[in-house]
């Protein structure tokens, strides 16, 4: 049997009731001692609930599981699709297209997707962005960055560079050059090689599946070769 | 006045150091407010990202310090003893004073490092909230143990635990012990952020709530004469309310990280019941009030305690239930709707308790038997400061609600439908309006810094009239 979220409410609220109620019996209810054990049951079954959940929850969100992709992801064409069964939009992927003009190993991927996290909590960049919609609310969201129609738009012409991921480089090692209207990223003096890790980051957590978050985004399509 | 016991002289230095960060804290949110409007303001100097990770930095500290000034107040009166280790306890406080402002000055003058192990070990983690460098984590572990070292210890030794001090040891166990839970580094985002969650809705929807749950329930103990009794079983309701519902509401930060499905129903479901033990508080303060007539001889201790229950429902509560839905989280999530909920409840919620817990101790340090605290200056910072929150909470709310419509639902969550949004008077005049009311409230502080200074010196003869009932 499968459980879902509405098993799990009705067993945690359930258990709290009844066994609290078994192991107060006998005391008033004015009494604090019969709201004492309320609180010690209902607490320790909403801890013990929360750890079994986060087991799940880290096993289904390591890295190469079905919603959160291997850093090699990062080779691959990456789409954004309306999924009608789910009723909610969906990560796609395509075939082999490699990034900065080369294939990554895993090995090699892994290393970029590490060296983009730490050059992102160096950076701060949580508290002007939004990444999975948390942070700060002055820049905006992150989550399907490398999907956003703006850096063919705007930024490859400004740039003058042949590619997107080149276009985003350029960019983010000169981000006060480009304002894109009247609040600038300022400079954070990324080295080339730390822009590179960034870019291949932003591409492989465009790729992670957050239940259709962020919601009506232009559809971005893949080519089929699955 | 009675004779402090060293613990309470330590609480006091706890509490005027908070009240100083308290200032930094609306100083740095006055700059990151004001380059809503003018983004070229101190643009590569100061950028949003250092003043916005100062002001919440600022206020997580300075409420901590509060809490842990409260804790020191009131313990060697529940456990009739001086408090036990109270050398290492005064050793910690210098440590966490030291600490912070070696942070902040590093946060200041070097503001970022280059994106390796170093950085986040010496000058930020760069994860919002939890920002501090890895060698202050452990200094603020180090900090959090002495106080837990304290409060079991001097429970010990005074060979009785009561059902408060049995809460607090609980729920300083969980609060300092979920800390570790945000010290590691990992490349995967959705990992990082479950983990982090545990941190930050953990503290402020749990742990902290019981926290000032306890506080409260001591200063309502000692300031108006509630029977331990009441307290006691309030004190448990609360618990089994707060974490019956706000664990598992954990779950509403769950719904778009990468994580399972599950989480929309469980954080729903939990999130929504939320505002319960928020509801229960108002009943008792309203009842309190009735049965003191709002009479006791500190007034702005009281007040400020009534504001804590009506603000942490509005705040957490209502404001919080507003996007807690997925239905609706879906398009207002990362949007100005959380600033909104944000400033609201830390306010109702924290910033309340602290300062009705500071007006009581100089309530206590500096009238004499016989006489009332109070005056006029208390009462301009009380209604200024409440101003001032709510009109920045209504602003964000507008400024909210049009980022959800336009950039989220209408333009698709792009770059550019941010922009179109930003540029929307909806929310440019919303800024303008949280510029306001921001500068109402600094005004409205520096009132309240100036009665605090000179509290004590605007009294009242007590009547015995009004203390009746």
């Amino acid at each position: 049997m499968s459980v879902g979220w509405l098993e799990v409410v009705v067993a945690t609220l359930f258990l709290s009731v009844v066994v609290s109620l078994v192991l107060a019996r006998g005391r008033h209810w004015l009494e604090p001692g019969f709201w004492k054990v309320a609180a010690v049951i209902t607490s320790s079954v909403m801890v013990i609930t929360l750890i079994l959940l986060s087991v799940d929850t880290v096993r289904k969100v390591s890295m190469g599981s079905k919603r959160v992709p291997q850093p090699s992801v990062i080779n691959r064409e990456i789409g954004y699709v309306y999924n009608p069964d789910r009723r909610a939009m969906e990560p796609v992927f395509g075939k082999e297209v490699g990034l900065f003009g080369k294939v990554w190993s895993e090995e090699e991927a892994e290393r970029l997707i590490v060296r983009g996290k730490l050059v992102i909590q160096s950076r701060n960049c949580m508290d002007c962005h939004t990444l999975l919609g948390n942070g700060a609310y002055y820049a905006p969201d992150l989550t399907k960055a490398w999907l956003d129609p703006k850096w063919e738009r705007q930024i490859m012409p400004a740039t003058g560079a042949k590619s997107k991921e080149e276009a985003m480089k350029v960019f983010l090692m000169h981000p006060d050059k480009y304002p894109t209207w009247f609040r600038r990223m300022p400079n954070l003096k990324l080295s080339e090689e730390e822009a590179e890790a960034v870019i291949a980051y932003l591409k492989w957590m465009s790729a992670i599946d957050t239940n259709g978050f962020p919601a009506n985004f232009p559809e971005v399509k893949v080519s089929q070769t699955q | 006045m009675e004779k402090l016991y060293e613990s309470q002289k330590l609480a006091l230095w706890y509490f005027w150091t908070a009240i100083v960060l308290f200032g930094a804290q609306l100083l740095f949110g006055l700059i990151a407010a004001y380059q809503f409007i003018n983004p070229d303001f101190l643009y590569g100097t100061l950028n949003f990202m250092t003043n916005r990770m100062l002001h919440i930095n600022a206020m997580v500290v300075w409420l901590l310090m509060g809490f842990i000034g409260g804790i020191y107040w009131f313990l060697p009166i529940e456990t009739d003893r001086e408090v036990v280790g109270i050398k290492l306890g005064k050793l910690a406080y210098f440590a966490f004073v030291g600490a912070v402002a070696i942070v902040v000055l590093v946060y200041l003058f070097k503001q970022f490092g280059s994106g390796d192990f170093f950085t986040l070990w010496f000058i930020t983690e760069g994860r919002e909230y939890i920002e501090a460098p890895r060698w202050a984590d452990i200094g603020i572990v180090a900090v959090a143990l002495t106080v837990a070292y304290n409060v079991i210890a001097t429970t010990i030794a005074s060979k009785k635990i009561t059902g408060i001090l049995g809460v607090l040891i609980v729920d300083l166990a969980a609060l300092f012990g979920l800390y570790i839970a945000g010290m590691f580094f990992t490349p995967n985002i959705s990992v990082d952020q479950f983990w982090w969650w545990w941190v930050v809705h953990l503290w402020v929807e749990a742990t902290w709530e019981v926290l000032v749950g306890v506080l409260m329930g001591w200063l309502l103990m000692h300031l108006l004469g509630t029977p331990r009794k009441i307290i006691e079983a309030w004190l448990y309701v609360e618990v089994m309310l707060v974490f019956g519902t706000g664990i598992l509401g954990l779950g509403h930060h769950y719904y778009w990280i990468g994580t399972p499905e599950y989480w929309l129903g469980i954080g729903g479901f939990f999130s929504s019941l939320e505002p319960l033990p928020l509801v229960a508080m108002v009943v008792h303060a309203v009842y309190d009030a009735g049965v003191h007539k709002l009479q006791t001889v500190n007034r702005p201790a009281l007040f400020w305690a009534f504001a804590q229950a009506f603000g942490n429902l509005f705040g957490a509560g209502v404001w919080g239930f507003m996007h807690t839905l997925p239905q609706i989280n879906l398009y207002s999530h990362g949007t100005q709707m959380a600033a909104a909920h944000g400033h609201l409840a830390f306010f109702g919620a924290y910033v309340s308790a602290n300062l009705a817990l500071f007006y009581y101790i100089l309530g206590k340090t500096r009238v004499k038997e016989g006489y009332i605290l109070n005056g006029v200056p208390w009462k301009i910072a009380y209604i200024g400061l409440i101003v001032g929150i709510f009109g920045m909470t209504a602003a964000l709310t507008v400024a909210g609600f049009t980022q959800t419509m336009i950039e989220r639902a209408t333009l698709g969550s792009t770059w550019e439908a941010y922009i179109q949004a930003q540029m929307h008077p909806w929310m440019e005049e919303a800024f303008k309006w949280r510029l306001f009311f921001g500068v109402v409230f600094i005004l409205s502080y520096l009132v309240l810094l100036y009665d605090l200074i000179t509290a004590g010196k605007r009294v009242e003869q007590l009547k015995e009239a009004q203390l009746a009932g």
